[in-house]
């Protein structure tokens, strides 16, 4: 027990979690791979057409993901976020930090296909649709953060700036998500209403299981990535890295 | 404890009274924005009277936005922040002083101006009453929460702007749940619901915002 | 009773100090020395806990500061580079102000005497942006006179005034350390306080990692 307590804070320190994330990295592309293949034959190869809404709705191959990762990697970059407040840790904020452009990413993706998918199906790009209010509050929680982080010098302050702001976020979410349901249904002639879920055939749910899992392990491989070269650029004045670096050249 | 908080609010509000200017600023702003819309969208009474709950509501948000870079910065650039983190007390007591008196001469006199702003948009009195009310209710949370994106940006390169972006987006209930009030009066659903939620989300921006706000100011001093 | 063991500062990516310990007892005044740059103010906040050491602890009565919180604040005075006085209060008003957020009795009658002692009669009622440097630094100075908290913090005191105030601020740390007060201060000139025993910590040499008292 405490022997792999000692293990797991061994992995804490960037120095040996740098190596450590570059051997991981390959396999989660990989992964990401073999499960985007898989995931993108099965929603455009096999599943079948939609009764109501023909081919277009393929693309919630790549929507419901994107959707569902933005929501997820904000809670693991507040989770992140929260370890380095308590345990004063350097590779949580780095960690946060290294996932925040991808939650933006997800966000801004899950919104751009959801107004392509609006425009066959409604008829117009955008609708002021509860989901569709909240992922775009969620990416503007995003933006704040990076831009908060971006706006301070000192590493160090920078993530526990953004840490407070990760966390003050994580509690306002559910908020926001309410009121923003609550105003929806209060204006419900404006708007169209997608909570109904369609009748998933098994195909379709499996080609977007799939489809989730690459999204996931994409996230995870390019997370690390960032953050072998947040942990480079850090700590570039430190030994271990002079030493590293001097092995390249 | 309350001798704390009224020491902070005392001499804050003695401040605000010396620099009456800055008030006046942000009050003018907030009737100049909500002036503007009826010449921006036509005069037609009835669209008017659908727009302006929204239409002071958002102008409240941004003419509060306009006082919050203040809040600390004053205190940080002469030294005094350092002082009030060396008090023997929880700092986010005397961060709760600074946010009621923020409230006081931030939040305050837009509820005040509302009803007279409120009859420019031919608002019926129920209407322009649940207006006050849910601004008198609302506005402190927007303190609040305001406080937290002050503490964020203090010192910080383009702090002015990276507030708005931190703080708008954490506003969004209290814009949703503030004009939805009026709106309910309006459309005769009754605004009870929309208030008690007001009052909850200020009841939490006031007495939990002080926290995370006296960690971010923690973090700037250090 | 005011102790630090291996502190050590790191600013972006220099380090400013490492190894700097030293003890200091009750009626003892740490005088700080050191270059432009050298950590001097550094080492002032991380004695008043505002910025966290690199390493090292500081302890306060055997019990570190950190843990401490609340307890030590509150037997702390700190007095930093900038005033920490309000352009738009007068002096007086600034005077009870801060007394008032320290939770300390300061009656008005006690404040104008402080405000005689540093020289500002006359002068109370009027704005302190109307007041010269050195009458400002004055104003702040004028905590000091009815201070009974046992550690102070002072960052160049002397910094802006003329010989009689930095003779008048020596003898109110004298008499403080008298009262068996503990002082900590950082100078670029050498002022004789009229009591206690003065400690001398040059930071920034060439030796600073071992750096000790």
């Amino acid at each position: 027990m405490s022997n792999r307590l000692i293990n797991w804070f061994r992995y804490a320190s960037p120095q040996s979690f740098y190596p450590l994330a570059g051997r991981m990295i390959p396999w989660f592309w990989g992964l990401a791979a073999i499960f985007g293949v898989a995931g993108l034959g099965i929603g455009f190869l096999l599943a079948p057409s939609d009764a109501q809404q023909g081919e277009g709705y393929r693309i919630i191959f790549l929507h419901v993901p994107a959707s569902w990762m933005s929501m997820f990697i904000y809670l693991v970059m507040a989770f992140w976020a929260a370890t380095g407040l308590a345990f004063n840790t350097r590779l949580s904020g780095m960690m946060a930090s290294a996932l925040a452009p991808t939650g933006a990413l997800f966000a801004f993706l899950s919104l751009w296909t959801g107004a392509l998918w609006g425009k066959p199906m409604w008829g117009t790009w955008w609708v002021w649709d509860a989901r569709l209010t909240s992922e775009l509050i969620l990416l503007f929680l995003y933006i704040g953060f990076i831009a908060l982080q971006a706006a301070i010098d000192d590493p160090r302050r920078a993530d526990r700036a953004g840490a407070i702001l990760a966390l003050v976020g994580v509690v306002n979410i559910p908020i926001i998500y309410f009121s923003v349901q609550w105003w929806n249904t209060l204006h419900q002639g404006a708007s169209v209403s997608l909570t109904k879920a369609p009748s998933m055939a098994a195909m379709m749910l499996w080609g977007m299981l799939l489809c989730a899992l690459a999204c996931w392990m994409y996230s995870i491989a390019v997370a690390l990535m960032r953050v072998r070269v947040i942990m480079l650029e850090r700590e570039r004045h430190t030994d271990w890295v002079r030493a590293l670096l001097r092995g390249k050249e | 404890m309350l001798s704390l908080i009224r020491a902070v609010i005392g001499r804050d509000l003695r401040l605000a009274m010396r620099r009456q200017a800055d008030i006046v600023a942000a009050t003018f702003f907030f009737i100049i924005v909500v002036s503007l819309f009826p010449l921006g969208v036509g005069p037609e009474p009835e669209q008017l009277r659908r727009m302006a709950p929204g239409v002071l509501w958002v102008a409240a948000l941004l003419a509060t936005m306009l006082s919050l870079p203040r809040l600390f910065a004053d205190d940080h650039r002469d030294g005094t922040l350092e002082q009030l983190a060396l008090a023997p007390q929880p700092l986010a007591l005397i961060v709760l002083g600074k946010v009621i008196a923020h409230w006081l001469f931030a939040g305050l006199p837009l509820v005040l101006l509302a009803p007279v702003l409120g009859i420019q948009f031919d608002l019926a009195e129920d209407a322009l009453a649940v207006l006050t009310l849910s601004l008198l209710i609302g506005t402190p949370a927007l303190s609040g929460i305001g406080a937290i994106g002050a503490a964020l940006t203090l010192g910080v390169r383009g702090g002015g702007v990276l507030l708005s972006l931190l703080v708008l987006p954490l506003y969004i209930p209290v814009l949703i749940f503030g004009a939805g009030a009026v709106d309910a009066t309006v459309t005769g659903l009754g605004a009870q619901a929309h208030l008690s939620l007001l009052g909850a989300l200020a009841l939490g921006g006031v007495f939990f915002a002080p926290w995370p706000t006296a960690a971010a100011l923690r973090v700037a001093l250090e | 009773m005011l102790e630090a063991s291996n502190l050590e500062c790191v600013r972006g990516e220099r380090r400013l100090f490492a190894g700097v310990s030293f003890r200091l007892a009750a009626g003892e005044m740490l005088a700080l020395q050191g270059r432009n740059g050298s950590g001097k103010t550094s080492l002032l906040r991380m004695l008043c806990g505002l910025t966290p050491a690199a390493s090292g602890e500081i302890r306060w009565c055997g019990r570190p500061i950190a843990r401490l919180g609340e307890e030590f604040r509150s037997a702390l005075c700190f007095l930093g580079h900038q005033n920490a006085i309000k352009e738009e209060l007068t002096p007086l008003e600034n005077l009870l102000a801060t007394a008032r957020l320290a939770q300390e009795a300061l009656d008005e009658e006690a404040a104008l005497a402080a405000l005689e002692l540093v020289g500002l009669l006359g002068r109370e009622d009027l704005a302190c942006r109307y007041l010269s440097q050195g009458q400002k630094r004055r104003a702040a100075l004028a905590r000091l006179v009815h201070e009974k908290r046992a550690l102070w913090v002072l960052d160049e005191p002397y910094v802006a005034l003329d010989r009689a105030a930095i003779d008048l601020v020596a003898g109110l740390v004298g008499a403080h350390l008298q009262r068996g007060g503990l002082a900590v201060l950082t100078t670029h000139q050498a002022v004789a306080v009229s009591a206690g025993s003065v400690r001398e910590l040059t930071l920034g040499d060439d030796a600073a990692s071992q750096q000790r008292l």
